[in-house]
C-alpha cells in the first residue's frame, strides 16, 4: 500500500482551477518531490493532504486514511512543516518543543531532536528572537517530534545558510533511513536532485513529469551537450545525421551537438573516422534545471501572474 | 493531557505580558485606591441614599477588569495567532486549534477573576466598603458579567483581521463599555433617563445587578436577563464569523 495516495485531486479557488486532476502515489520509505513554478499548486496539493484544506474533487489517503474526514488519525502519523508560519513570539524553544511533543502519544526525544538541530544552545531562547534559519530548524524539529510515518516538508531549507542545508539534507536522509516517508515541497533543484527518489513536477495545476531525477534530465530535450574545435572542417549534415542530435551549432570553429549519450559515443566514432582531432572536447550533462526549464518552459513567461 | 500542556504553556506566555498583567489586575484596584484618596468620596451622600461615591466605585472596578481583559487584552492575542499561523500550524497536530482559543478565554476570564477579589479585597480592607450582601446573585452576575465580556473578546477576535487592528478596535470599543459599566459617573448615579438606556448595555446591566447583590437583594432578572442576551448574541456573532486562517 502507498503511503501517500492522491488521485484526480482538483482545487479550485474563485472559480480558477488551483490543482487540476493531480495524481501521484508515495512509496513506503521514499523521498518523494514536488517540484514547479511559483502559483502551480504545490503548495495546495501537499494543504489537501495534510487535511488543511477540503479537496472539491479527487481521493486522498494518507496510510489508508482521509485527511479531512480522519484528521486526527491522520495528524497522529503525518509530521508537518509548513512554508509559512510563526510560533507564539515569547515562546522559548524548549518549551516549543515540549509542547508539541505532549500533543502526540509517541513522541520522539526532544532533546535528541534539538542537539540534531543545532538548537541546543538555543534551547532558552524565545521564538521571535531566533534568527530565520534557527526558526526553520525548530519547524524540522517539531515536524519530525511526533514519530510520524510521514514527513510534509514544505520550501525545507528556505533561510538556511549552505551548510545548515547540507546539514538539514543529511537529516533528512538520516529521517528516511529510519524508515520516516518523505514528501518534500521545493523549488530548489539541488536539493531535489540530491534527495529525491522520485520527482512530480508540477505546472498549472498538472502533473508535468514524474520520474526519477535522472530521469526527467534523460527525456529533457538536449539532455547531453558536446562541444569541441575540429582540427579540420566537419560535414555538418554527417553531424546532423548522428543518432539522437536534437541540434547542431557553430560558433567561433567551434561545434556545438545537443544529444543524448549515445551521440557521445557517435561523435568519437566519427572524429576517429575522418581523422579530425578534437580541441577542447567538452561533454556536459544537462542538469535537473535544464530538465525544469524544458518542462514548464510554455508557462514560465505567466507564472508571475498566476 | 495534551490540553493540560497547552493551558501550562499558555499560562506562562500570559505571564510574561506585562501590559495585560497590569490593566487586567492591578488597574482597577489602583483606580480604586486613588478615587477612596480623595476626601469627598469617602463622605455619605444623600443623593445616593447615604453611600459613599467609592461604595459606587467597587462594581465599576470590579467591572473594569471584564472590560479591559475582553476587549483589550484577548482579542490581539487571538488574532496574532491566527495572523501568524500558529492556529494553522496546530490544526496539523493531534490537537485541535480549538483547545487554544478555550484556554486564551479560561486565562482571560481567570485574570478578570482575580482583579474581582482584589478590587472586592482592597474595597473592603481599605475603604470598609461592605461586602456583597446577596454572594449567590453577586457570583451569578459576574459570572454573567465575565462570560459577556469573554463573546465580546471572542466577537472582536472574529472581525479583526490582524492584530493590529483588534488593537485598535479594542480601544476603541473599550471606552464605550468603560462608560456604560460607569467608569466616569456610576450607573446608580446617572440620571434616570441615561440610566434606563445604560441598562440595556451588557456592563449597564451588570453594574446594576452587582449593586443590587451588594445592597443584600437578589438581582432584578430583567438585569440578568439582559447579560445573558447579549452572551448569547455576542457568541453567536462570534462563531457565526470566526475564521481560523
Amino acid at each position: 500500500m502507498s503511503v501517500i495516495e492522491v488521485s484526480e485531486l482538483r482545487k479550485s479557488y474563485g472559480g480558477r482551477a488551483v490543482v487540476d486532476g493531480v495524481s501521484f502515489a508515495v512509496e513506503e520509505g521514499e523521498i518523494f518531490g514536488i517540484l514547479g513554478p511559483n502559483g502551480a499548486g504545490k503548495t495546495t496539493t501537499v494543504e489537501c493532504i495534510e487535511g488543511l484544506r477540503t479537496p472539491d474533487a479527487g481521493r486522498v489517503r494518507v496510510t489508508g486514511l482521509d485527511p479531512v474526514a480522519d484528521q486526527e488519525a491522520v495528524t497522529r502519523v503525518l509530521g508537518v512543516q509548513l512554508q509559512e508560519s510563526e510560533l507564539q513570539a515569547k515562546l522559548t524553544v524548549r518549551e516549543a518543543l515540549e509542547l508539541y511533543a505532549a500533543f502526540y502519544p509517541d513522541p520522539a526525544d526532544w532533546r535528541v531532536l534539538a542537539e540534531r538541530l543545532s538548537l541546543t544552545g538555543k534551547l532558552g531562547t524565545r521564538f521571535a528572537k531566533l534568527s530565520g534559519g534557527q526558526q526553520q530548524r525548530l519547524f524540522i524539529a517539531l515536524a519530525l517530534i511526533g514519530n510520524p510515518k510521514v514527513v510534509v516538508l514544505d520550501e525545507l531549507t528556505t533561510g538556511l545558510d549552505p551548510r545548515a542545508r547540507r546539514d538539514t539534507w543529511e537529516l533528512i536522509e538520516d529521517v528516511r533511513a529510519g524508515g520516516v516517508t518523505v514528501l518534500l515541497v521545493t523549488h530548489f533543484m539541488e536539493e531535489a536532485q540530491r534527495l529525491c527518489d522520485r520527482i512530480a513536477v508540477i505546472d498549472g495545476g498538472r502533473i508535468a513529469a514524474l520520474d526519477t531525477p535522472a530521469g526527467l534530465i534523460r527525456r529533457s530535450a538536449g539532455g547531453t551537450v558536446i562541444s569541441f574545435t575540429p582540427s579540420a572542417p566537419l560535414d555538418d549534415g554527417e553531424l546532423a545525421a548522428l543518432p539522437a542530435v536534437t541540434s547542431v551549432g557553430h560558433k567561433d570553429g567551434r561545434i556545438t551537438l545537443a544529444g543524448t549519450d549515445e551521440t557521445v559515443n557517435a561523435v568519437i566514432t566519427l572524429l576517429a573516422r575522418s581523422r579530425v582531432t578534437a580541441h577542447q572536447l567538452r561533454v556536459v550533462d544537462a542538469t535537473l534545471d535544464d530538465a525544469f526549464l524544458d518542462l514548464t518552459a510554455g508557462n514560465l513567461t505567466n507564472g508571475a501572474a498566476r | 493531557m495534551s490540553t493540560a500542556a497547552v493551558l501550562k504553556t499558555e499560562s506562562r506566555l500570559f505571564g510574561r505580558e506585562p501590559g495585560t498583567l497590569f490593566w487586567v489586575l492591578a488597574f482597577p484596584t489602583l483606580l480604586l485606591v486613588i478615587l477612596g484618596a480623595v476626601p469627598d468620596f469617602r463622605e455619605a451622600q444623600d443623593s445616593l441614599g447615604g453611600l459613599r461615591t467609592i461604595d459606587l466605585y467597587v462594581p465599576v472596578a470590579v467591572l473594569l477588569g471584564m472590560i479591559v481583559a475582553g476587549c483589550q487584552a484577548m482579542p490581539p492575542v487571538v488574532t496574532g495567532y491566527r495572523e501568524r499561523g500558529i492556529l494553522r500550524r496546530m490544526s496539523t497536530t493531534p490537537v485541535r486549534p480549538s483547545a487554544l482559543l478555550s484556554v486564551q478565554m479560561g486565562l482571560h476570564g481567570a485574570a478578570a477573576l482575580v482583579s474581582v477579589l482584589l478590587s472586592l479585597a482592597v474595597g473592603r480592607l481599605v475603604y470598609d466598603v461592605s461586602l456583597p450582601r446577596q454572594v449567590f446573585g453577586y457570583v451569578l452576575a459576574l459570572l454573567l458579567a465575565v462570560a459577556v465580556a469573554l463573546a465580546l473578546g471572542a466577537l472582536l477576535s472574529a472581525l479583526c483581521r490582524t492584530q493590529k487592528i483588534a488593537t485598535a478596535v479594542g480601544s476603541a470599543v473599550l471606552f464605550p463599555m468603560m462608560f456604560t459599566a460607569g467608569v466616569w459617573l456610576p450607573v446608580q448615579a446617572m440620571p434616570d433617563v441615561l440610566a434606563r438606556i445604560v441598562e440595556v448595555t451588557p456592563f449597564g446591566a451588570a453594574s446594576q445587578a452587582l449593586a443590587e447583590a451588594t445592597a443584600g437583594d437578589w438581582p432584578a432578572w430583567s438585569h440578568l436577563g439582559v447579560l445573558a442576551l447579549w452572551t448569547a448574541v455576542l457568541t453567536g456573532a462570534a462563531v457565526r464569523w470566526f475564521r481560523w486562517e
